[in-house]
């Protein structure tokens, strides 16, 4: 646009006024709005689909739950193999060279057999079976533990995480410390001590949230209420509410190629990282938007305008 | 009646720029330019009376904590007032967002409008989501479960922690919201001070003033 006609833009308006009581108006909205929230909020009222606790899920699903303990035993949960921030048993997802994630360290560190398992273990009294595997595990050095719970691991998910199907075997105490693990749990004393890990003020529910998610019982209630990333769940809210709707383009990504197929290498296996990107350098377009040729324009070619201000080009003859 | 002195003062200058930029009359004025006539100018207004509603909804949740809402019934109003204000906040500010591309509202020198509105808009978006992870129910447990891997996989979740609650909720309720409201001050004193863009066809061809 030329300079002159900038200029005129941005001079005080030398035209035609109306009356204009923006207060007025400004109370009104609010009012009205308000007004409709209420209806709306009684009519409908506000999605709350309850929190699984680990009580509920030990109950719900204790193979489930008793699997997963031994997996986070053996190292191979999902968090236990997650890397940064958590620990650096893998490289995390890439930007091609770059790892940020590993760059920028294990911040939150998580040590699934001892923050999952043991350590709440010993913060209730157990059963004699228990309390004496969690002697023997205790005595015992990370190779042989490691041992133990690696043949145990393997030996029940053959057995389909059916225990009372697994062979015997060179197990040690780890049967009998899933075991103590899922009473505890189903007793509903295992969600306090993963969140407190000893402490008294507690506001990180991190652990608590990995542990959950390593199970198939809360992946399966979320597939249950369509909140799926790969079937825009990330716009999705449970029951039949509006969710965040505004985060479609984020979400559609994720629902076309590459990036839907998390085994296609380099980018549908780092989705999480690409995407972030795009919509990183997305929401820096649309911040300097009137800077970008071709995409500022679009408003003189696509007349709209003469939509918005018809009244004022018909009373202007314009 | 300036001095010297006077003039090299900040508290002066402020002043000064202050009455030069947005006296009171442009601030609260009692016209507007004839165009200012067209439902699209609606939305802006709605958004914030919209916002003034999610803060009031907010702060009484606030006051009775992050789980009141679940066993009182006054509290389930509230927070769906919170809820719906939310869902209303962001059709009014897309609407007025495409408005105001379509008006290519940034012209004569009212390009820092555009950009704090739209900073408002990526702000927000930030703010509800973290409002999503503090509902203490299986939306927030599943949310903070899925999103902590989009945070971590390019490092930022190593400072901005999704399954921590207690960061999520101090976000929420006191950092976010504060940059929201300055940005949407900022934002709304722009439009203020520059004035209500001219329509685009608003000038003839020589470039001489339409009365
Ligand atoms: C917190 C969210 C927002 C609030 C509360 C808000 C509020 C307002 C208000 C009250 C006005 C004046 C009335 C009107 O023209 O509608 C306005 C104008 C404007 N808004 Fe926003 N807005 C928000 C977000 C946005 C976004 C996301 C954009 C675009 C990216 C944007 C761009 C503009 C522009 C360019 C103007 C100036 C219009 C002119 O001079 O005619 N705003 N806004």
């Amino acid at each position: 646009m030329s300079d002159r006609r900038t200029e005129l833009e941005a001079a005080p308006w030398g035209g035609r006024t109306r009356r204009y009581d923006l207060i007025k108006e400004g109370v009104v909205a609010v009012v009205i709005i308000a007004i409709l929230a209420a209806v709306l909020s009684t009519l409908f009222g506000s999605p709350d689909d309850k929190q699984i606790t680990f009580k509920d899920w030990a109950t719900a699903a204790p193979a489930d739950f008793y699997a997963t303990s031994v997996q986070e035993l053996a190292g191979t949960s999902g968090t236990a193999g997650y890397g940064a921030p958590y620990n650096t048993a893998s490289d995390g997802v890439n930007l091609g060279p770059l790892h940020l994630a590993k760059i920028m360290g294990v911040t939150h560190p998580v040590d699934t057999v001892n923050d999952f398992v043991i350590t709440p273990l010993t913060t209730v009294s157990n059963a004699a079976p228990v309390a004496d595997a969690l002697k023997l595990w205790q005595a015992s050095d990370a190779k042989q533990q490691s041992t133990w719970a690696t043949n145990y691991d393997t030996a029940l998910t053959k057995a389909n995480q059916d225990a009372s199907k697994v062979p015997t075997g060179d197990y040690g105490p780890v049967p009998e410390l899933a075991a103590g693990l899922l009473t505890m749990a189903q007793a509903g004393s295992l969600d306090g001590a993963l969140l407190s890990q000893g402490n008294y003020f507690q506001s990180d529910n991190t652990k608590q949230t990995l542990f959950l998610g390593d199970g198939s019982y809360f992946n399966d209630q979320s597939t249950a209420s369509n909140l799926q990333g790969d079937t825009w769940g990330m716009m999705n809210e449970t029951g039949r509410y509006p969710g965040q709707a505004w985060l479609w383009l984020y979400s559609f990504w994720y629902q076309i190629p590459p990036f839907n197929n998390g085994d296609s290498h380099p980018f549908g296996a780092n989705a999480d990282a690409w995407i972030m990107v795009i919509m990183g350098a997305l929401s820096l377009g649309l911040i300097i938007m009137p800077l970008i040729p071709g995409v500022r324009s679009l408003p003189y070619k696509i007349k709209i305008h003469r939509l918005i201000w018809k009244n004022y080009y018909q009373e202007e003859n314009l | 009646m300036s001095t010297g002195i006077e003039k090299e003062m900040w508290t002066t200058k402020l002043r000064k720029g202050w009455q030069k930029n947005l006296p009171v009359e442009k601030l609260l004025p009692d016209t507007q330019p004839a165009y200012v006539a067209s439902w699209i100018y609606m939305f802006g207004v709605a958004t914030l009376a919209s916002l003034g509603v999610i803060i009031a909804s907010g702060l009484w949740l606030s006051f009775e904590g992050a789980s009141w809402y679940h066993f009182s019934s006054v509290g389930h109003f509230v927070n769906s007032i919170h809820f719906w204000a939310v869902q209303f906040f962001f059709i009014f500010m897309v609407v007025h967002l495409w408005g105001k591309f379509w008006m290519a509202a940034w012209r004569g020198k009212r390009m820092m409008t555009w950009v704090t509105g739209a900073l408002a808009f990526v702000g927000s978006i930030a703010t509800a989501f973290t409002g999503y992870l503090i509902q203490t129910n299986f939306d927030s447990q599943w949310i903070s479960y899925e999103a902590k891997d989009g945070f971590n996989s390019v490092g930022i979740g190593s400072k901005f922690t999704v399954t921590n609650f207690g960061q999520m909720i101090l976000l929420h309720v006191a950092f976010l919201p504060v940059i929201i409201g300055v940005i949407t001050l900022i934002h709304v004193l722009l439009v203020r001070s520059k004035g209500v863009v001219p329509p685009i066809d608003a000038f003839n061809k020589e470039l001489g003033e339409r009365k």
